[in-house]
């Protein structure tokens, strides 16, 4: 079972909202279409389950064409964002109706109700309706409407984002076990480049309806192939300063400027865009070759028990990921190490030129 | 003076934390004085006292010609034309078993619940339909259309009497239930899809994407998942239609002869040679208003929503 489209375009009312789209897809691969909201993700879901079909080119299963295929017809399942399940059903019957619509004997439907409603662990609530489930058991019962059936494509639009943020972690677990022994492709939408990170299998990076890179997760979140995968695929989005490379020097604006070491010796002189990681800009140096910087404090934000630490001074404006939450008074001037041999280079195309060979962690 | 230290003593108490209002009033009215607990006492009394007597006078004021009527239904006619009477001194069930025994009474009610019933299942079953493409569908002139169906409310329905009256003359649906069941669907109709096009787009499309990616076909989707998410739309709209079809009576009178006739129409016919039957037709006037209170009973959790045409 592959999925392949092939240079998709989809235009509603005269809006682009999907362009020249081109995406393979392998048998049994997790897929993250990783993108902010409005990237276009829900319509690429939607124009591979068959729910709308393209407004220019094709889709195939199998190596079959099925572009115009009702999505009747197609073996795909979708949970989306918002709890959707039948209110007028038990949850038994909710997860069997995709079974019981494909005329699977009785015996086989209720053996496999079960083994899916214990995969979600939502075995005791069977008897229970929708409504009376708390939203995590809510999506439990949807997962299970989905998972029961061996669909060859499986879509999930940001399935987790209505739920609180210790059910997504322990959701976000299962759902890889859950596709480990499976042989469909899976499709999962989200705006969290951790969630992406998380989930690992083969990342797509959308922008305004294009896709930016497509590859390993891994592969994209460490060498992106241009600017905006790599402000895309980083929360929070990566630092990214103009600078100037000249004879052996880069150059900061017109005061900071560093000698060009062995990685990026290989640039022709001109202007670059460099980014940094903002996990990578640290308090304290982590190499000799680091470069200190001045700068003042605008914000500490504290997102769980990491710190993002936004600072600047007239040339800088960074923001730093610490781990643990730490505490700072707005303009207390601190040093900030800003690591050389960590950075990368975007040519004016925004295209990426130099990426930093020694891959760090987050 | 009073007003002013009762609201200093509350002033001062409210914050004192976990203590009970009685606990704190208790002791104020021991060390200061019994006069303002009086005051306050005879205070809220005193509002609570003017709003049940408003609402004891407004509910008087409105069930007075119910009460009057059905004081009337149990009286004979010498007492109803007789002194004034506050309840009937001798209570009489003769205008009731009239009614009941004479055909041409009691087949105005099964006339009425006829058309009504034809109406309602006519209505709704072309309203649902309807109401489903206005909430799903996107179609050139969608909105237009929508808002063309809310005048059909706008209009008399005297304007649509001659040619109603002419054409089913000549069609021979004159003086038959279908009749008027038909005319009735003139502002039935629009208004079941208002109501029920409120209650279908509180239903997430979704619902409808995940059916068919099921497996469902589009009219068992219908009827086993979507019909049983509005049910309560449904029911309210049921109401609706009812109402505004027991009520109707230019339209049902005019498109009737004998075969047909609607009880508010025999209702008005009831002045013969020896004067008007009263009491037979506060009795009819009764049993007219019992199947209305029925069906309000069965809905009425679900009413408000429906006026807000299930908007809420």
């Amino acid at each position: 079972m592959s999925l392949i489209l092939e240079n998709i375009d989809h235009v509603v009312n005269g809006a682009t909202h999907i362009e020249g789209i081109d995406l393979e897809l392998a048998p049994g691969s997790f897929n993250v279409l990783l993108g902010r909201t409005l990237a276009g993700k829900t319509t690429l879901m939607r124009l591979m389950a068959g729910l709308e079909p393209p407004t220019r080119g094709r889709v195939l299963m199998n190596g079959e064409d099925v572009t115009g295929v009702s999505v009747r017809r197609r073996n795909v399942s979708m949970v989306y964002q918002q709890f959707i399940n039948y209110p007028s059903l038990t949850v038994f019957d909710n997860i069997a109706s995709p079974l019981k619509l494909a005329r699977v004997p009785k015996a086989e439907v209720t053996r496999r109700v079960r083994e899916t409603a214990e995969m979600l662990h939502i075995e005791h609530l069977l008897d229970r309706y929708p409504q009376e489930l708390s939203g995590g058991q809510q999506q439990r019962t949807a997962m299970g409407r989905a998972l029961v059936k061996d669909a060859d494509l499986i879509l999930f639009d940001e399935p987790l984002v209505n739920l609180d943020y210790k059910l997504r972690e322990e959701f976000r677990q299962e759902l890889r076990e859950l596709f480990r022994m499976r042989n469909c492709i899976a499709v999962y939408a989200t705006t969290e480049p951790n969630e992406a990170l998380a989930l690992g299998g083969h990342t797509a990076v959308l922008h305004e309806g294009r896709l930016l890179q497509y590859g390993r997760t891994e592969d994209v979140y460490h060498r992106p192939g241009n600017i905006l995968t790599a402000e895309m695929f980083s929360e929070p989005p990566i630092n990214v300063v103009p600078g100037l490379v000249s004879g052996a020097e880069v150059t900061f604006d017109k005061s900071v400027h560093f000698r060009l070491n062995e990685d990026l010796r290989s640039l022709p002189p001109g202007q670059y865009s460099f980014g940094v990681r903002p996990s990578h800009v640290g308090l304290a140096p982590q190499s000799a070759d680091d470069l200190e910087l001045q700068v003042r404090v605008d914000l500490a934000e504290i997102s769980g028990s990491e710190t993002f630490l936004h600072v600047s001074n007239e040339l800088f404006h960074l923001v730093l990921h610490l781990a643990g939450v730490h505490e700072f008074a707005v303009d207390e001037p601190i040093k900030v190490y800003f690591p050389t041999h960590k950075l990368y280079a975007f040519d004016h195309n925004g295209s990426v030129v130099h990426i930093p060979p020694r891959l760090g962690s987050l | 003076m009073t007003h002013d230290a009762t609201t200093r003593q509350d002033a001062r108490v409210s914050p004192s934390t976990g203590t009970s209002p009685s606990v704190a009033s208790a002791a104020t009215a021991a060390d200061e004085s019994p006069r303002l607990e009086r005051a306050r006492a005879r205070r809220r009394g005193g509002s609570v006292g003017r709003s049940r007597f408003l609402l004891a006078l407004y509910l008087i004021l409105m069930l007075l010609p119910i009460y009057w009527l059905i004081n009337m239904s149990l009286q004979s006619n010498s007492e109803i034309l007789g002194a004034l009477s506050f309840w009937p001194r001798e209570v009489t069930f003769d205008n009731y078993i009239g009614i009941f025994t004479d055909s041409n009474w009691y087949m105005g009610y099964v006339n009425s619940i006829a058309y009504v019933s034809m109406n309602m299942l006519i209505s709704i079953s072309v309203a649902l339909p309807a109401a489903y493409a206005f909430s799903r569908f996107k179609f050139i002139g969608d909105k237009h259309l929508f808002f063309w169906l809310l005048t059909n409310l706008m209009a008399p329905p005297a304007v649509f009497l001659l040619p109603y009256f002419q054409l089913y003359y000549s069609v021979g649906l004159f003086d038959t239930h279908i009749a008027v069941a038909l005319a009735h669907c003139l502002f039935n109709i629009p208004l079941a899809v208002w109501i029920l096009e409120g209650f279908m787009s509180s239903v997430p499309k979704e619902v409808d994407e995940t059916a068919y990616i099921d497996g469902y076909s589009f009219p068992s989707f219908f009827v086993k998942i979507f019909i049983p998410m509005i049910r309560s739309g449904i029911g309210v709209t049921l109401f609706f239609l009812f109402m505004f079809s027991w009520v109707e009576l230019l339209l049902s009178r005019t498109l009737t002869a004998t075969n047909a006739q609607p009880i508010a129409s025999i209702m008005t016919r009831t002045s013969t040679a020896s004067g008007i039957d009263w009491g037979t037709l506060a009795a009819a006037g009764v049993l007219t208003i019992l199947p209305g209170i029925i069906v309000v009973y069965f809905v009425r959790n679900h009413i408000a929503k429906g006026f807000a045409l299930g908007r809420t």
